[in-house]
């Protein structure tokens, strides 16, 4: 069973938002690390590019494939996980632990177009 | 045909069991078939460092029998077979006359005048049609027993252990590339990993009791995922990736498999190829960057397109993002520094021997 904690909003692509303040911290969720299987290299953004709601901003390499990476809302990246350029592993021993990106966000309204907890949970459900 | 009509992917004789298994199944070469059980990384270390067993029932099967079975295998066939010995396999391909690849192929000498032909799942009605086609003035009987046969691969440091102690079947004296049968049952030193192993074509109960057998004894059963990583790190290529009807078998480098100094159809485009260079060739590539090169991704040199990525890994052997492309020739020596564009960023490389890891074969 996917893990999926309470007060973060999720995209039905399977990235989460964190957010604090005007910072939106992005990743990918349990099921999808799950999902994919071993990650074997993450492709990010370099810091200052701008991302937008519903588009693609990197992706998430396993052994068998590549999957976009797209971002649950707008904004300009603050910052990039670095320590996954070593270890993309770290996704797969804690999704939520190891965020990719942090954004300074330019729409709070985008966060009304994500799932909570809740009804991300029902999502996945209805996935399998 | 009705049963074809709205293209359900086939099933082979294992199917019930990868599902109850839990495997991830697709759709592969017309079949549906299990991509990995416990995940592509440790499947391939089974096969590296112990035994594992792969279900490729999905592959076709012809035989060729009659007074002129070898003529004919020559004739359709780029490696040489003449005078072989019963028992003895050839790898080798079909092409057209252009020296395109039709398909690659498995020769087995089962008997003087009796052939067995082993040949790719997304291939067989091309193949058989092609065969058939090509068969005017031959006295010979062809038939297309894919549907016969069910197929399991043994693969691994462990099989020659695993296939006598768990299925029972005495295959030490088996050499690679040789063949022999028990009880109608067929056994070959073979496989598609680089590792030492073993290929069994038999009937589907036949196959079903083997593979209980094998999972029941702990052999680690495996995907086409790792299946795939295995034969790329090893060099071999998979048809519709490395040898495809715009690449021939001189342009993949298989020339070891292509005897210019027999008759055959393509011979004489091969033959010109060889001697006049190829515009294209495979090499491999190693990138300094864990970015992986998947198929279809454009190599560049100097900013300018000069060929295409056919398979690339993250190999799980080495630690290291390398792939087979086929690149303008000029750029082809080793050690030829080049660019892969993956998705909006190019990664530096440099041209390599297009072998990953080194291959383990009883010889």
């Amino acid at each position: 069973m996917a893990k999926v904690i309470e007060g973060l909003f999720y995209s039905e692509s399977h990235e989460y938002l964190k957010v604090e303040g005007k910072i939106g911290i992005i990743g990918i969720t349990d099921y999808a690390q799950k999902a994919l299987g071993n990650v074997v290299y993450v492709d990010m953004p370099d810091v200052d590019d701008d991302v937008e709601a519903g588009t693609e901003f990197g992706a998430v390499e396993s052994v068998k494939a590549a999957s976009d990476l797209i971002s649950p809302v707008s904004g300009t990246v603050i910052e990039v996980n670095e320590s996954l350029e070593d270890a993309p592993e770290l996704i797969n021993q804690d999704a939520y632990e190891n965020w990719i990106i942090k954004v300074e966000m330019s729409d709070i309204t985008e966060l009304n177009k994500l799932m909570d907890a809740t009804a991300y949970e029902a999502f996945c459900e209805e996935q399998k | 045909m009705e049963q074809n009509l709205d293209k359900k992917e086939k099933r082979t004789c294992l199917y019930d069991k990868h599902v109850e298994q839990g495997a991830l199944m697709s759709p592969f070469g017309g079949f549906e078939m299990p991509i990995q059980y416990a995940g592509i990384m440790p499947e391939h270390k089974a096969v590296r460092e112990h035994v594992g067993v792969f279900d490729v029932s999905h592959m076709g099967e012809v035989t060729v029998c009659g007074k002129d079975a070898e003529r004919y295998v020559q004739h359709i066939f780029t490696n040489d077979i003449t005078g072989a010995p019963v028992g003895k396999i050839y790898y080798g391909m079909m092409c057209y006359e252009n020296g395109g690849t039709v398909d690659d192929l498995l020769v087995y000498k089962m008997g003087e005048n009796d052939f067995f032909l082993v040949i790719n799942a997304s291939n067989i009605d091309k193949d058989w049609a092609w065969m058939l086609q090509h068969s005017a003035g031959f006295d010979i009987e062809l038939q297309n027993c894919s549907e016969d046969y069910g197929q399991i691969a043994v693969q691994g440091p462990e099989s020659e252990k695993v296939m006598e102690t768990v299925l029972g079947i005495p295959c030490s004296e088996l050499t690679f590339y040789t063949v022999k049968t028990v009880d109608d049952v067929i056994v070959s030193r073979s496989g598609y990993t680089g590792e030492d192993g073993f290929e069994v074509y038999a009937t589907p109960e036949y196959i079903r009791g083997c593979w209980d057998k094998l999972i029941a004894s702990g052999v680690q059963p495996c995907g086409l995922g790792c299946r795939d990583t295995l034969r790329f790190e090893a060099g071999l290529p998979l048809y519709g990736d490395e040898l495809t009807e715009e690449i021939s078998p001189i342009m993949a480098g298989l020339s070891t498999f292509v005897k210019l100094d027999k008759d055959f159809i393509g011979r004489d485009a091969l033959l010109k190829q060889k001697t006049e260079g190829v515009a294209k060739k495979l090499v491999g590539i190693e990138l300094a960057d864990k970015a992986i090169p998947r198929h279809g991704y454009t190599v560049l040199k100097d900013g300018q397109p000069i060929g295409e990525v056919t398979t690339g890994y993250h190999t799980l052997s080495t630690d290291k993002s390398v792939c087979m492309a086929l690149i303008d020739s000029q750029f082809s020596a080793l050690g030829t520094e080049m660019e892969i564009q993956i998705r909006k960023k190019t990664f530096a490389g440099k041209v390599v021997k297009k072998q990953f890891y080194e291959k383990k074969y009883k010889k």
